[in-house]
Order: C-alpha cells, then structure tokens, then sequence
C-alpha cells in the first residue's frame, strides 16, 4: 500500500485502464465531516483531486456583523466543535486586543488549564479518528472513554459538554469547581467508589496521572504497530517550503521542520498567558521515527500530536499548580453592549490544528463591522490537491486523516 | 522589524506605489496601490532583511453602513478594502498591507473591482481569494480558477457585502 508512483504514465499497458472520476464523500466516513473529493483516478493511482467545501457554510462571518462580541462567542463553538474552548479563548482575546482590556492573572491561569486539557481532547480525537481511518478500531473507543471524563470535567466547569462559550471577553464565565462528585468514567477506570467527592483539581490530577500511563499504551497500538507504520510512513510528504507557501499552521507545519508555535511566538497577549510556564515544542525531526519516516509524512504529522498531549499535561499541572496563587478574578467585566473603537485588530492563537485567527473591525458601535474568522482547518486543507497527487486511491484516506481537519472551521 | 521600518524599505522600493502609512492603529497597517500587489508581496516575501513568508490572512471589508440613522455616526468613508496580514516564522515579525479600492469599478454597481491575484505568490492565497471572490464579488485578475467555494455556483449575490439583499428562496427552498 505505501508505494508512491513516480510517473503515472509509466504504466504497464497490460493494466491500464481509463481514466474514471469518482466521488469521495460528502458523506464518507473518512472525509471527517462533510468533506467532498473529486478524484480523477487510473486504476489505483489518483492523478488529481479537487476537494469541495463548504457544505457546512453558516455565514458566521455575516452572523457576527449583526452580533456584540459576547454574543458571538457560541458560533465560535460550533466552529472548531472538537476544540470550542480554544476558539472561545482566540476570539475573547481579538476582542481583548481590540478595546485594550488586561485579564486579571486568575482568568488567565483558568484559561490556560482548561485551553490545555481542550488539547488534550482534541488530540484525542484526531488520534482515534486516525487510527478508525486506517482500520484500527480499538484506539478509537479508547480514545473516546479518555475524552468523555474532560467533557465531564468541563461539564462540572461551565455545564456544556461540546459547545462551552466559556471563555469571554474579559476572563472566564466562571471560577473552576470545588468540590465535584467523581465523574462516572474516571471512578470506574481507577477503581473508585462513583460516589466519592472530590476537589475538582484533584480529579483532574488523578486523570492526568491515569492518562500519562497510557500514552505507551496508544504508542504501541498505533505509533509502534507495524501496518500503521507501513500506511503512513513516507507517504503524503509535504515539504517545509510547500508548508509555509500554503499557510500550513499548527502540528502539520512542525512535522515539516518548522520550529514556531504561538504560545511561545505569538504576540504578548498571548504568549503572556505562559509566562513562567515551562513547556516544549515538538518539531520534527524526530530521534524515536521508526524506519521509512520521512520528514512532513503522515507518520510525523501523527507523532507531533502525540508529543504535543504530553506537553499539554505538563502544562494543566503547572497551572494547576499556580491556580491558588493566582491574583485577581475570574473575571473583569465586559460591559454588554458596550461600544467597539473605529480601529482593527487581528489575532492569532495556537488551537490544536494550526494558527486560528480572528479579525475584527470595529466602528464606534457595539457590533463590529467585520469579523473575519481564518480557519486553521482551511489553510491545511487547501494543501491536499498537490499532496495527493499521484499516490494510490488507498492512501488518500491516509493523507486527509492526518490534517485532523474539522468541517465546522473550514466552512464556518 | 516594525511597521515604520519595514514602511521605510518598501517605500525606497516602490516609491509612488507606496501611498500611506498608519502608525497609530492597534495592529499599524501600510496602504499600497493594488496594480503592484503581486510585486509588492513577492518583495515581502524574498527580501533577506523582511522574509514574511507566511500570509496569515487575506481578506476584504465593506466599508458601508446601510441603515441612514446610523450611517451619520459612521467613520469611515463607503469603500472596500483588501487586507493581507503577513508574518515571518523566521524573523517572528508581522505586518498588514491594505488596498483600498472602490466598491463596485467605475461606481456602476455590479461591476466587480479588479484586484491582481496573488496565487502566484503564496500557494494558499488561491483559496483565501476564491472565499474573497465569493463573499465580496472582488475580481482577481489573474487567478488560476476564480469560483466560489463556500456558496453554491448558482448562489445570487455576494453575502458580505453590506448592501447584500437576502434571498426570497433557493431552489425551493423558502428564505427569510
């Protein structure tokens, strides 16, 4: 399956066969969401693929002209729905950004812990997700019981499970949890009563402990296991140069060789959340790659989403750390209805599948003019046409799955 | 670098085509003639000293306030606008380079705007432009496959214009 052919014209005249034109999705499993690729196909080998978008389009850009800030954050859920605290948190701050508001320390420490354990969910799901793309069931329902005890973690924090509207303008809706009945997934996987009560802090670091010791057990499954290796090293290569000329952000930019991450090289009203924390970005190369890896290959893009969960981790648990310490609210007031200035701003945030930008034009009234919302989702997919060409049918699934796309965000 | 130096080098560049620097904004923009665009972005691009070989955004804004009440208060003249919002992952620096331009060519309404394409630029600009050609109706001379790509391509109109009017229905399909 991981033979990539060098001239597909090169074909031996006994099995070529016509051109055909199929249609994969819009309602394919393996497209992730409503995802529809036109491939033009000779026999196995796919010389062209033309992905349509836009089967999800909810003119959230033109919803946002009409809206105050607040009340545009619950689009930003249904955006990146995998990831919605991160977009709540990249959206919050442009707005921040904008009328020249400072988040008191205590907002900004309950942002970083619950924008990181959002990460951590979110990698998940591109780690189950990868695997169900490329036959592998099992870390799929793994991935999954791991990610139902952060839902439920964040269901004690803000009551919604998927689409939060947590973060706002301003610091956060409310204070993280006291004291919190266990939830039902954690008890069982740690043997404890269902009916213990417990710190919510604490809940989180008996998760955290429990998830680090089975990151090995992922890495077997899927990063170690032979046929995984074989459907994904090599294959889908995307070059450091074809990287940054399609705006490829996130993960998928640094398994190209890319050292940049906006936690640590974005502008100050972001970076300033982790200040003092101590944190690693992975980038690829990699010294563990398994024989065959090649830089910007499917293989890596996965692997950096790996690496990135641990990171993730260590981060929750310094903020965890910090929490108790930290000066100021939850909270600072974002007045409703409150005017915008006649000026722009334009923001990026690390989300976990690339750079997600917002842009926001305000013009003396409490809805802005323009919000723009650049998907992360959008540039990294843009990016399939030249990266699929003249691979094998069986390896497009291979390649799209290891974007880790959202519809929700590309279509918006 | 910031926006004044990098105002600075573009100017002893392009000269004239370089039209207008705004230092006092949040994030400080520079407003450029669009026929040069392209020159302008691969300038930015391959220049040892800029290096932004990261567009981050291109988008456009319809300055227009269509409700006459609040149109008085409205601080900006009806135009519209193309934004490129460039950083540099080596230099870690960013910009904004702007074009203005009228909202329909020659003032006769339907008649899109040209702006050149800068696909050749930046591989990723191609779809950002198919999206601004798409909600906007801005023409971009020179792009390799100008279709809309969130809309349908029988969808009427262009949504994020300000005087966009909704559609009564779609295919049957009742709006408003």
């Amino acid at each position: 399956m991981s033979m990539q052919v060098e001239d597909p014209r090169v074909i031996e005249f006994d099995v070529r066969t016509d051109e055909m034109l199929v249609n994969m999705g819009p309602q394919h499993p393996s497209t992730h969401g409503v995802l529809r690729l036109l491939l033009k196909t000779d026999g196995e080998v796919v010389s062209e693929v033309t992905p349509h978008i836009g089967y999800l389009h909810r003119c959230a850009e033109k919803i946002g002209e009409n809206l105050s800030p607040p009340q545009w954050i619950p689009y930003t859920d249904r955006m990146d729905y995998l990831a919605a605290m991160n977009m709540n948190l990249g959206f919050s701050l442009v707005i921040e950004k904008l009328i020249g508001m400072d988040v008191p320390e205590k907002a900004m420490n309950c942002r970083l812990i619950i924008a990181e354990l959002g990460r951590v969910a979110s990698h998940l799901v591109g780690m189950g997700a990868y695997g169900l793309d490329l036959g592998s069931f099992s870390p799929f329902l793994y991935a999954f019981r791991e990610r139902e005890i952060i839902l439920d973690l964040f269901e004690e924090t803000c009551g919604a499970r998927l689409t939060y509207s947590y973060m706002t303008p301003g610091g956060v809706t409310h204070d993280l949890p006291g004291m919190i009945t266990i939830p039902p997934g954690l008890a069982q996987l740690t043997g404890n009563s269902p009916d213990m009560e417990l710190e919510w802090k604490d809940a989180v670091l008996m998760f955290l402990d429990w998830l680090e010791t089975r990151i090995h057990e992922y890495h077997t499954l899927l990063t170690r296991n032979a046929i995984f290796i074989k459907r994904t090293a090599g294959i889908g290569i995307l070059s450091p140069e074809m990287a940054k000329s399609y705006g490829c952000t996130g993960p998928v930019l640094r398994s190209s060789g890319i050292d940049y991450d906006l936690r640590r090289d974005g502008e100050e009203i972001y970076t300033r959340m982790y200040e003092g924390y101590n944190f690693e970005v992975p980038v690829a190369p990699f010294d563990a790659a398994p024989r065959g890896v090649e830089l910007g290959d499917n293989w890596t893009r996965f692997y950096v989403r790996m690496m990135e969960v641990v990171q993730a981790i260590g981060l929750v648990r310094q903020g965890l750390d910090k929490y108790e310490t930290a000066a100021g609210s939850y909270r600072e007031g974002f007045k409703m209805g409150s005017k915008l200035p006649a000026d722009e701003c334009y923001l990026e945030t690390e989300s976990p599948r690339g750079q997600m930008g917002f842009y926001v034009v305000g013009a003396n009234a409490a809805e802005p003019l323009r919000t723009r919302a650049k998907s992360s989702c959008f540039c990294n997919l843009s990016v399939t046409a030249p990266l699929c060409e003249n691979t094998l049918l069986g390896d497009i699934p291979s390649v799209v799955g290891s974007l880790d796309i959202v519809m929700g965000e590309i279509d918006r | 670098m910031n926006t004044e130096e990098i105002h600075g080098i573009l100017a002893e560049q392009f000269g004239d085509a370089i039209l207008e620097l705004k230092s006092e904004a949040i994030d400080p923009w520079i407003v450029v003639a669009g026929e040069q665009i392209v020159e302008i972005l691969t300038f930015l691009r391959d220049d040892e000293r800029l290096q932004f070989d990261h567009l981050n955004d291109l988008t456009a804004v319809d300055y227009l306030e269509m409700d006459e009440k609040k149109a008085k208060k409205f601080p900006y003249e009806p135009h519209l606008e193309m934004v490129y919002h460039l950083s540099s992952f080596g230099l870690k620096h960013r910009t904004v380079i702007k074009i203005s331009t009228t909202r329909w060519k020659d003032d006769k309404p339907g008649n899109f705007p040209d702006i050149p394409s800068v696909a050749g630029v930046f591989g990723i600009a191609d779809w950002h432009e198919r999206e601004a050609f798409d909600m906007f109706g801005i023409n971009f001379v020179g792009h390799p496959n100008l279709k809309r790509i969130l809309c349908p391509e029988d969808w009427e109109g262009h949504p994020l214009r300000k005087d966009y009017e909704f559609p009564q229905e779609y295919h049957g399909i009742r709006g408003q």
